[in-house]
């Protein structure tokens, strides 16, 4: 081809790039228009209808009760506050959620391979039962069968008299720090950074004599004893705070309601058995050669698939694990049905409907569940860039 | 999520029913159906029965519009909506009527976009507790647990009460009325708290209604009523007026029963009611007969309050301050002239 010489020059609108570069901005200028469009119209006519708009009422008087409040609420509380409780009881269901269906769902998931007959086939009953029923009706049977089940407060179930559960929860000590209780916490830091530093010893050592050393019970002896030394030591500074039967109900003491109970238990069961697949598929891509090499080389079962198995299937699992993750967040918001108080209930639910601002609320609230998709997006998207096959 | 993606719907129709509206009467006349927003199933007030059919003082409020406007009581189509999104659908257009047992507020009137036009059921909220727990008065329940419907009235007038009377308490706060019968009847709560009316109501969907009193204490007003949208007064006077001609009905002695006969009267009030004389339906741009239609298809006043709530339900609830005004009770309708 020959050179093109500088009479010859295109256009500047020629060049494919100012061109790709042009078209872009004009279909970005468009875009933003149409928005911008949109929320004029919105507050016009919201405007015309007569009804109120703006973030001022965050600021009011809420004036309504919320049954579990991480932080201190009272009716006297604005309404912006009960975003905050809401947001934190959303996070608190989410989060426990998300740890108690990754441990059982690799607990399932594994039973599921399992050569013994009997626990794979178990395995394999709970997931089919679980993923194939509705997640509403899972939190509906959670609830109300439990509910059923449960005694009155009068004839709690208890262990002596310290915990006791009935219909209205489960009624725990609240433990009292007193001053000395630093000492407690000062020692447990200190073992765990001397696990740190034991386990990193052991490596080493291994790598260079081939011995081990048993990491996991000296860690366990460690932080079983060195804190409850402590804590004799300074003058047991926990005091216990009970639970007592007073009028219909239990005071003091910590309560986990029936609700978040019931939402939790059905997210994780739900959630777990499709975590159970996905580390079932994990595990099955690892080729059997693996299984076989490690047995060559002596390992046990057990070693085998914790240090060359599971490790090979994470990078399997976990790009699907995200979106499980994902879901359970989301799904969390079906707790308005039974009545636990996260955001979609308090905040998206009563404080919608006191103030009638329906656009602000429903706004804050999906800001809210994207904020948290996507912070839990890029966590894993890290951690799953850091479990990547290492290409040297 | 089901209700979430609700209320984006809805808020996007807000949206996009933008700037073209036609009067709610030419859009009603034109669907040839009333679009009537009612509760998820309160006996006495919007109840479905097996057949899908729907009964109840709300419903009624209903029908009596599609009687004047279209001539045709049953052309109502029933859309039931949870106490969240009874506003959004009648703010978003989804309805035409809101007559959902909802309670008359300075908010809810003010800053929703909404009017409120009469009164059909002057109510109060009570308590519901279990017989067992031998609970004579409100002022007995301290720290109970309460279950209550959320997005009402009746979550904020708990919390005054319960604070008022520096009492403790725990609200399990359900989505529809449905599920707050179920708390309590599986003991989630001692006590079941909405109107007084409700209450009775939802009394007789358990399983054992003997076994739950309805305390006396009422500690609200709740003065219930059909809703329109603000902005297009015609509609507003069509409702308002309807429920009107039903009191005057009653007022007058007339009902479903004997309005053909009343044609003959010659008592003016009666002959301007039924369109004999007068300005008629002209104002509202109906026919000349339309609260003839009202009484002989819906009935009047106390017909409709016996049928669905009175001495004729199970409810077996009294006219009280909801008797006419010239019997005892507050119910009152401007004259027709």
């Amino acid at each position: 081809m020959p050179t093109e010489d500088s009479s010859q020059k295109t256009a500047w609108w020629n060049n494919t790039h100012n061109r790709a570069l042009l078209f872009q901005l004009l279909l970005a200028c468009a875009v933003s228009l149409f928005f911008v469009f949109i929320a004029n119209n919105t507050v016009h006519n919201l405007d015309q209808r007569g009804i109120t708009t703006g973030f001022a009422f965050l600021k009011q008087k809420a004036g309504f009760g919320i049954i579990q409040h991480l932080i201190p609420y009272t009716e006297n509380n604005t309404y912006g506050r009960t975003f905050v409780v809401g947001l934190l009881n959303t996070i608190l269901v989410s989060g426990l959620g998300i740890i108690c269906a990754t441990i059982f769902g690799f607990i399932v998931g594994v039973a599921r391979l399992s050569s013994n007959w009997l626990v794979s086939k178990l395995a394999a009953v709970y997931i089919e039962t679980f993923r194939n029923l509705p997640l509403l009706l899972q939190i509906f049977f959670w609830y109300f069968a439990v509910l059923q089940a449960l005694p009155s407060p009068r004839q709690s179930l208890h262990i002596g008299d310290s915990f006791f559960l009935n219909i209205r929860g489960l009624y725990l000590p609240r433990p009292i720090f007193e001053h000395g209780f630093g000492w407690v916490v000062g020692a447990l830091f200190f073992v765990l950074l001397a696990i740190i530093i034991i386990k990193r010893w052991a490596g080493k050592r291994q790598e260079k004599t081939g011995e081990q050393f048993p990491v996991l019970w000296t860690s366990l002896a460690l932080i079983l004893s060195l804190p409850t030394l402590a804590y004799f030591a300074s003058g047991t500074p926990i005091d216990w705070e009970y639970p007592v039967l007073k009028g219909f109900n239990f005071k003091n003491g910590i309560t986990v309601i029936p609700e978040l109970a019931a939402l939790l238990v059905a997210l994780s069961v739900y959630t777990a058995s499709l975590i159970a697949e996905i580390v079932r598929s994990g595990i099955l891509s690892v080729r059997h050669g693996q299984t076989e090499a490690a047995y060559a080389l002596g390992l046990r079962p057990g070693k085998t698939l914790r240090l060359v198995i599971i490790p090979q299937a994470m990078r399997v699992i976990i790009p699907q694990m995200t979106s499980q993750y994902l879901n359970l967040v989301k799904n969390s918001s079906l707790a308005t049905a039974i009545g636990y108080p996260d955001l979609v209930s308090v905040f998206a639910g009563t404080t919608l409907n006191q103030t009638g601002q329906a656009i602000e609320v429903i706004a804050m609230t999906m800001a809210v569940y994207l904020t948290i998709s996507l912070t839990i997006s890029y966590f894993m998207n890290w951690y799953n860039a850091r479990s990547l096959l290492k290409e040297r | 999520m089901k209700k979430l993606s609700f209320i984006m719907v809805a808020v996007f129709f807000l949206i996009s029913a933008s700037l073209a509206a036609a009067s709610t009467l030419e859009e009603v006349q034109k669907r040839d159906v009333v679009q009537c927003g009612v509760s998820t199933g309160l006996p006495g007030f919007s109840n479905p029965d097996e057949k899908g059919n729907w009964t109840g003082l709300d419903v009624d409020a209903c029908r009596a519009v599609a009687a004047a406007v279209l001539h045709n009581a049953d052309k109502v189509k029933f859309i039931p909506l949870t106490a969240k999104e009874r506003f959004t659908a009648l703010q978003s257009g989804e309805i035409d009527i809101l007559s959902r047992n909802t309670t008359w507020t300075l908010t809810r009137d003010t800053s929703l976009g909404l009017n409120f036009t009469h009164t059909d059921y002057y109510d109060g909220q009570g308590f519901m507790v279990s017989k067992k727990l031998g609970i004579k008065s409100a002022k007995e329940l301290n720290g109970a647990a309460i279950c209550i419907q959320a997005g009402t009235t009746t979550e904020l007038n708990l919390a005054d009460y319960f604070k008022e009377n520096k009492m403790k308490y725990e609200a399990v706060v359900f989505d529809t009325s449905d599920q707050t019968v179920k708390g309590f009847e599986a003991g989630r709560c001692d006590v079941l708290t909405s109107d007084q009316s409700q209450l009775y109501g939802l009394r007789i969907k358990l399983a054992k209604p003997d076994d739950a009193v309805v305390l006396p204490e009422i500690i609200s007003k709740e003065p219930l009523g059909p809703v329109v949208r603000q902005g297009d007064d015609g509609w507003f006077n069509i409702v308002k007026w309807s429920l009107f001609a039903m009191i005057n009905a009653e007022e007058m002695g007339i009902s479903s029963k004997n309005v053909d006969e009343m044609k003959k009267s010659t008592n003016p009030n009666v002959r301007r009611l039924l369109g004999l004389e007068g300005i008629k339906g002209k104002g509202m741009n109906l026919s000349d007969d339309w609260a003839y239609q009202i009484i002989k298809q819906v009935g009047n006043y106390g017909e409709v309050f016996e049928r669905n709530v009175g001495a004729g339900s199970p409810l077996k609830i009294k006219r009280g301050i909801n008797a006419l005004w010239n019997k005892g009770g507050i119910q009152y309708a401007p004259p027709i002239r």
